[in-house]
């Protein structure tokens, strides 16, 4: 049978008659913890005080990549230790860290191309197109997809792709081509919202309006009015109804 | 995994409601929402804040008198870990123009601005560049940018309405009309906003605003707009220098009185380093790990008011701080995922609130004190909540996002909220078929340090930005402005600041006499203590572990 240590990780310890209790194996030393954690309380509970490997606890900031194996099976799971509820048995430990490259560009500079892609990072065109990133993205995202979409040149379906990133790196530790993933996805989604999806029209004319001071007065006015007269205009402004179209327009046009 | 049966046949009840629920949406007939008589009276008798003995009088400093909740009074009334007569004046570590303390979304924005105005800037931040609340937030950013329904004016008075009319005037006016502009900064920055194909943004309701007026990217608002600035600030790697995991203890003050500097301490080497600045942003953000009343957050990890607590024992009074926010929707079940945001948008995008019997008993778009308020009244007085299981005593309400996908299609659940729709998948949950349950859960800091709308304080040099201050949002914020708030003041403060240290020809001799004089002050008001101030890191050791530990030593929460 295939363990995954060979280190002998059975000695008994007494604990208490706690049924609620699994052990896991943190960097191979085994801790028991209650059943119902996820992986980042169990080191706490395990009595490790977090300061690498722990950011939103939510899901989100990619501080606690974490890599896992069961016994049994070959098999390399990953998750982020906020999210990941412990197994009993599992072996884990977190990445709070993987080195990666990231190019150092001016955004105003670049052209909206693939070309700009493979010259701030050479290495895309090394992807052998293994799928490793893909099956190691705790988001499930699919990496491999988004770097060849880049190679083929469609740098917003790259944008699109690796969109929910959280930038945490396991694809990067697992690459056998040395792709920093997640920065080359990053320039990808820049590129996109600066260069490839059209600006946002009535946004420069809502700036322009505002350049001509046409809020001050009416402004100034609400700053300086007495609280009920305050009450009043807030209880009486039109609502935009929930289903309305997006070219719904006020009745009172006065302070738009 | 997935709900357990007792949760799926009190489902059945919200199943039975939902189509009429669906068919008077669709009709454009909303549950009626409270009046503003209704709404004091509904946050006096359940808001969290109104609880007695929620609140505790300061006995020290600028704002002494001024009552603010238990644990963050107990932060206050501490000593500094600095002791004034030990500490080494004399060998600086670092030298900088800018000084910014705190790696958010505020951080970052003034750090950029600062570098624009052509200083040398250090980002000192106490996790990695980006571990903030920023890069949490979900629902949107606020900006009236339709000029055909909207303006800066109807974003005024929704601000005011939400903060119950108590708002600084002036810096509301400073955001609403800041905000166009810092959408655009974003667009050129490279934000990928949702859009229409010919560019036009979307744009959603929050609760408590008269137009949709939210701008996002998808539910993942606020982590795409701080990679982005974090990205930018790598970019210009040359004038900014980012200490990652090297919080801000106290600040650093000349003999004139102006701030120049801080004293950080790097969390893992357990050194302390000074840094001599022309001039300080304070931009740590908020302090939900202080878990006020005990309640869960939905804050990340270092979010422990540390900004506030040195920010004031140097002088700067603070206003607003008594009111803390309690986002009406975080997740209690399963207990994995507990105290997590599920963003306002859910709610934006229609879903109404039931409670046990499968009954909406709230407009699902009031302001969220008086959200918040209205489930804990139903989960108490009314006693409609839903069982938490596992959970003894705990209860919750059900956000129904399944009407979404009746509402706008199949599919929308999953396409509009990817981040949440994965974490519920990942716990056996379909939450474009099933609700969620959820209960009021630690959201953000309304009040802070108080600044002008330049980012300026009451001390020279010291500049605020983002959640640690307070005044625009009075004492309830509204969706979507913490975003525009982070990165409006964020923006001006770094401004602000680059110029004042560009002006700045020298900086006199540092020292911590504040802190000698807050020491005597805390002597003389008869208090006390060995607590030591900021708090740092929130403590979730296990106290079995704690009392193994024979030869260890804890200096507050720090080990």
């Amino acid at each position: 049978m295939a363990a995954v240590e060979v280190l002998r990780t059975d000695i008994p310890l007494n604990i208490e008659e706690r049924t609620d209790l699994v052990p896991i194996f943190i960097l191979g030393k085994r801790y028991y913890v209650p059943s119902t954690l996820t992986i980042q309380k169990a080191f706490e509970y395990a009595g490790y005080q977090l300061i690498r490997g722990c950011g939103c606890r939510g899901g989100i900031c990619g501080a606690c990549a974490t890599v896992y194996r069961m016994p049994e099976s070959p098999k390399i799971n990953v998750g982020l230790a906020c999210q990941t509820v412990v197994q009993p048995n599992m072996h884990l430990t977190m990445i709070p860290f993987f080195p990666a490259n990231r190019a150092i560009y001016n955004l105003e500079e670049l052209e909206a191309n693939s070309k700009t892609l493979l010259k701030l990072y050479p290495e895309l065109a090394k992807c052998m197109g293994c799928n490793t990133c893909t099956k190691s993205c705790p988001m499930e995202l699919p990496v491999m997809e988004y770097i060849s979409a880049l190679l083929r040149g469609d740098i917003e379906q790259a944008a699109e792709l690796s969109f929910p990133c959280v930038m945490c790196g396991i694809c990067t530790s697992r690459c056998p081509a040395e792709l920093g993933q997640y920065n080359i996805a990053i320039l990808a989604r820049r590129i996109t919202g600066r260069f490839i999806k059209p600006r946002a029209q009535h946004l420069q004319d809502m700036i322009a309006r505002i350049e001509t001071d046409r809020y001050e007065e009416p402004l100034n006015k609400l700053m300086s009015t007495d609280l009920e007269t305050l009450r009043k205009l807030y209880v009486d402004r039109q609502m935009e109804p929930h289903t309305a179209d997006e070219m719904w327009q006020p009745d009172d046009k006065r302070f738009l | 995994m997935g709900y357990t049966p007792e949760l799926m046949d009190l489902i059945k009840r919200v199943e039975k409601t939902r189509p009429e629920r669906v068919a008077r949406k669709k009709a454009g007939q909303e549950f009626p929402a409270l009046t503003l008589d209704e709404r004091k009276e509904r946050l006096e008798k359940y808001h969290p804040d109104y609880r007695a003995g929620a609140l505790r009088e300061l006995r020290v400093g600028p704002s002494k008198g001024y009552d603010v909740a238990q644990e963050f009074a107990d932060q206050f009334e501490a000593r500094s870990r600095v002791d004034p007569d030990k500490i080494d004046l004399t060998e600086i570590h670092y030298e900088t123009d800018v000084l910014v303390i705190g790696g958010g979304g505020a951080g970052t924005a003034a750090a950029l601005l600062a570098q624009e105005q052509g200083c040398r800037v250090i980002i000192a931040t106490k996790l990695r560049h980006g571990d903030a609340n920023t890069m949490m937030a979900e629902g949107g950013i606020q900006a009236a940018t339709k000029g055909w329904k909207d303006s800066p004016y109807y974003h005024y008075l929704d601000v005011l309405g939400g903060g119950h009319f108590e708002n600084d005037p002036n810096l509301v006016k400073t955001m609403v009309t800041e905000a166009p502009k810092v959408i655009g900064w974003l667009e050129r920055l490279g934000c990928m906003f949702n859009k229409w194909p010919d560019g036009k943004m979307f744009t959603l309701h929050g609760a408590g605003t008269c137009r949709k007026r939210m701008h996002y990217a998808g539910d993942m608002t606020g982590a795409e707009i701080m990679r982005t600035l974090r990205d930018e600030c790598r970019n210009r790697i040359k004038d900014i220098g980012v200490l990652e995991f090297s919080p801000a203890v106290e600040l650093l003050v000349d003999e004139k009185g102006v701030c120049s500097g801080a004293v950080l301490y790097n969390l893992e080497t357990e050194e302390y380093f000074l840094v001599k600045a022309k001039a300080v942003v304070m931009a740590t953000g908020g302090s939900g790990r202080l878990h006020m009343q005990g309640f869960m957050t939905t804050n990340h990890y270092g979010a422990t008011g540390d900004g506030v607590i040195i920010g004031y024992r140097m002088g700067v009074g603070v206003r607003f701080l008594h009111a803390t926010q309690y986002h009406p929707t975080g997740a209690v079940f399963p207990e994995q995922a507990e105290g997590l945001l599920i963003t306002e948008k859910v709610r934006g995008a229609g879903a109404n609130l039931v409670n046990s019997d499968g009954n909406q008993f709230v407009f699902e778009r009031e302001p969220r004190d008086i959200e918040s308020s209205s489930i804990i009244r139903e989960c108490t007085k009314i006693g409609k909540g839903v069982p938490v299981p596992g959970q003894a005593g705990k209860f919750g309400v059900w956000l129904d996002s399944p009407m979404i996908d009746l509402l706008e299609g199949p599919g929308t659940v999953e396409r509009e909220f990817p981040a949440k729709f994965i974490l519920y998948k990942r716990y056996g949950i379909d939450i474009g078929k099933l609700p969620m349950l959820i209960y009021p859960t630690l959201h953000y800091q309304n009040g802070g340090l108080a600044y002008e709308s330049d980012g300026s304080t009451t001390v020279a040099g010291f500049f605020v930005a983002g959640e640690v201050g307070g005044g625009v949002h009075g004492a309830n914020r509204l969706m979507g402005n913490s975003l525009l708030d982070i990165t409006v003041f964020g923006r001006l403060a770094g401004r602000t600041a680059g110029k004042f240290a560009k002006e700045r020809t020298e900086v006199g001799k540092i020292g911590v006499e504040h802190v000698r004089r807050y020491h005597r002050e805390l002597e003389e008001a008869g208090i006390e203590t060995d607590r030591v101030s900021p708090m740092v890191l929130p403590d979730y050791g296990n106290p079995e572990v704690k009392k193994r530990q024979w030869t260890t030593t804890y200096v507050g929460t720090v080990r």
